[in-house]
């Protein structure tokens, strides 16, 4: 009698009376709804691959059902999520399954940028309308700083944005925010800014000397930061003790320059150019001479997003990946600058724009240089640049106890990704996401960052 | 000698103004000792001479064609990042329009009740003792972090701003409405709202007005401050963006705009200020 009844008053896994989720009148309804909810799912075919994708990791990861079962009622549905989320780049698993052939789930999109040449392949993309090309309809939002594109990302009010390249490991470990996961799936360019010096510091160029000194950096979760740090570290200063770092915004880093406020400055282009340009400042050394093609800014969304919108995500990472590969090639450069330049997106004079991006400049000193690699733009995200971050964010304090520098790096830099839209392009991408990078002559191994770091501070 | 006091003060006013021109242009004639070795033309190129690049702080004529340059168009748009003036002033008016009415709508009413009653005065006095001298902008984290909208931040910190001056003016103006009018009231048997609104309002009505004068020009003063930080439209996020390309003429133009706009709106104030003054 008890296994026909519908209610099923005899099992122990069903609620009497109300439903287990407090919503339906009797378990019967609940188990209905649900039902519905799946057919209607299983129509749906992005959710049925991604669903899909989805339990076919669980099942990898529990070849014996009883287990899974067991693990799920020891630990609840929604820590066990948690927990394999955490191991397993799912979303990024199901994103990739995802054929580009899926109708656009969002057409109209706002993405943030700060006026500065590393956005160049994001602006460019609206400029020469890489964008509309894809179907998608972006409107381009300059912004006052790094801090307010922090938070419009995660108030939604850009649906994407660029950022500089540590800061979604840092909102996605809930440094300097409130934690949300968010995903990079293309570094925007590399090298790109530069030490400047004020003028009146023409004969100080040693930095063993720059005690006491002043300096601006535009956000503390930046390269600028992590790279200045690093280049006075190996020189005998204490950045936290030594100097003064002051976060500041780029206009504001060459007024106070001009006013004698500062000693000088770590930025993006085209602002050591500008500082040259009035007069103020001298470049003292360009970062690549630091770390020869290092990251510097990123296009990155939250991971949300990237589930809601996973369609419209591809049509627009692979808009900035077209853009960056035609803003990368030399013979574009001149262009490019003279498109970027005018008040709706730089607001900088045409020729300051220029020596940044063809790379023939005027360095303040009464020299002009030749440095074609000046600004480079590469979208691959590589995992060890993650990791090199992340060891400097450990390093100077701003994460602290145990780092899964890996796994973290992972989860952010969607390197598969964007390996795919590269594929799609026709772009070759590289067969590995780790690699050893050189930074001011000591070699960094990303299989290693623990002891990078005990070498760092052992002897730099 | 009275009757020709207008004309003498205008005649003045241009005179000074012609002087603080006149002392502009000196301060600001170009030296000669900037001149770069032509030696390395390229160098020199480069450097932006003979490009038309201005050196220092602008002359007067420099600001002037800046002026004519804007106003002679006020109203273009380059996409979002580039407005003319005209639309810029048009987004900040939009946004302290809002933000003002709605701390009217807050501020009279419970002006009005605190006014009346002096137990309320009291019991609400601490609160407002430490609200009030909270700097508008240093609301603008926690707005942008619970609204979650950068407009609406905006609009709210206008709301917190404004409403202070209209709140302590309108308790201030209802609390000394003078005593023979109330007795008279009271004598007459009128009803409390009658009371309110045809002898306590139309008493306090000055003092109000000169609270929502005050709340007026805080407000101007802060949209400036807030769309400079939060960026996207508004005349702040035009000096903003002039700042960004260091185009000291641009932002000396806009100062003035903003400058303009504010007077207007304090003088539309004073005209209805004067007319709901009367002399007894």
């Amino acid at each position: 009698m008890k296994d026909e009844n519908l209610y099923r008053p005899y099992a122990a896994d069903v609620a009497l009376g109300r439903c287990s989720c407090g919503q339906h009148g009797s378990q019967h309804e609940h188990d209905a709804e649900a039902a519905r909810a799946r057919s209607l799912r299983g129509e749906k075919a992005e959710s049925l691959s991604t669903d899909f994708v989805e339990a076919a990791l669980v099942r990898a990861i529990f070849p014996q059902d009883a287990t899974r079962r067991r693990f799920l009622k020891a630990v609840g549905a929604n820590a066990a999520m948690a927990a394999i989320a955490s191991m397993m780049p799912i979303s990024d698993l199901q994103a990739m399954t995802l054929e580009k052939a899926g109708p656009l789930e969002k057409k109209d999109l706002t993405v943030g940028f700060l006026p500065i040449t590393c956005a160049t392949p994001i602006i460019f993309a609206g400029a020469a309308d890489f964008y509309g090309r894809e179907g998608l309809n972006v409107t381009l939002q300059k912004t006052a700083g790094w801090a307010i594109v922090r938070d419009k990302v995660l108030a939604k009010e850009f649906d994407a944005s660029h950022m500089l390249s540590p800061m979604p490991l840092a909102i996605s470990l809930g440094a300097g925010s409130t934690a949300a996961p968010m995903v990079m799936p293309v570094m925007e360019n590399i090298n790109g800014n530069a030490i400047t010096l004020h003028v009146k510091h023409k004969n100080n160029r040693d930095p063993r000397n720059w005690k006491g000194m002043k300096f601006a950096i535009p956000f503390d979760y930046s390269m600028h930061n992590f790279l200045l740090r690093h280049y006075l570290a190996a020189h005998g200063l204490d950045p936290d003790k030594d100097v003064q770092l002051r976060v500041m915004a780029p206009p504001d880093m060459v007024a106070n320059m001009r006013s004698g406020n500062l000693d000088g400055f770590i930025v993006a282009e085209p602002f050591n150019q500008r500082a040259v340009y009035e007069k103020v400042g001298f470049i003292h050394l360009l970062t690549s001479q630091i770390w020869d093609n290092h990251p510097c800014c990123a296009f990155a969304a939250t991971e949300d997003f990237v589930n809601q919108n996973p369609n419209t995500f591809a049509a627009l990472v692979r808009s900035i990946i077209g853009a960056t590969a035609y803003v990368n090639k030399a013979e574009n450069r001149k262009g490019v600058a003279e498109m970027i330049a005018p008040a709706n997106y730089l607001n900088q004079p045409q020729t300051v724009v220029e020596q940044v991006l063809v790379g023939r400049y005027a360095d303040g000193l009464g020299h002009v240089l030749s440095e074609p690699n000046r600004i480079a733009f590469d979208p691959f995200p590589w995992h060890s640049m993650g990791v090199w971050m992340l060891t400097q964010m450990k390093r100077w304090g701003y994460i602290k106890g145990e780092v899964n520098y890996q796994d973290i790096a992972e989860r952010v830099y969607l390197a598969t990704d964007a390996k795919k839209r590269m594929a799609e392009l026709g772009l070759e991408a590289p067969a590995q996401t780790y690699k050893k990078h050189m930074i001011l002559g000591k070699e960094f191994d990303p299989a290693q960052p623990e002891a990078y770091l005990k070498g760092l501070s052992a002897g730099a | 000698m009275n009757k020709h006091l207008p004309i003498r003060a205008a005649l003045l006013s241009l005179v000074l103004f012609a002087c603080f021109i006149g002392i502009w242009h000196y301060a600001t004639l170009p030296s000669d000792n900037v001149v770069v070795s032509a030696a390395d033309a390229e160098y020199a190129a480069l450097m932006g001479q003979g490009a038309g690049k201005a050196e220092g702080f602008p002359t007067p004529s420099a600001v002037g064609r800046t002026f004519v340059h804007f106003l002679s168009d006020p109203f273009y748009d380059n996409g979002p990042n580039d407005k003319g003036i005209g639309i810029q002033i048009a987004y900040s008016l939009m946004r302290v329009g809002a933000g003002f009415f709605l701390a009217t709508l807050v501020a009279l009413p419970l002006g009005f009740i605190i006014g009346m009653s002096p137990l309320m005065t009291r019991a609400l006095n601490p609160f407002i003792q430490v609200l009030k001298p909270i700097s508008p902008l240093a609301w603008m984290p926690l707005a942008l972090y619970v609204l979650k909208d950068s407009d609406v931040s905006g609009i709210f910190v206008i709301f917190i701003c404004s409403m202070w001056p209209m709140l302590l003016n309108t308790a201030f103006g209802v609390a000394s409405v003078r005593r023979d009018w109330i007795n008279v009231a009271r004598t007459l048997e009128v009803g409390p709202m009658r009371k309110a609104f045809q002898v306590i309002l139309p008493a306090a009505a000055p003092t109000i007005l000169t609270g929502m004068r005050i709340s007026m020009g805080i407000a101007w003063i802060v949209i400036v401050a807030a769309e400079m930080l939060v960026g996207g439209t508004g005349v702040g996020y035009f000096v903003w963006n002039e700042w960004n390309n260091l185009a000291l003429p641009n932002v000396i133009f806009a100062i003035t705009m903003i400058g303009l706009v504010g007077m207007l709106l304090d003088f539309a104030f004073g005209v209805l200020q004067k007319m709901v003054t009367y002399r007894d």
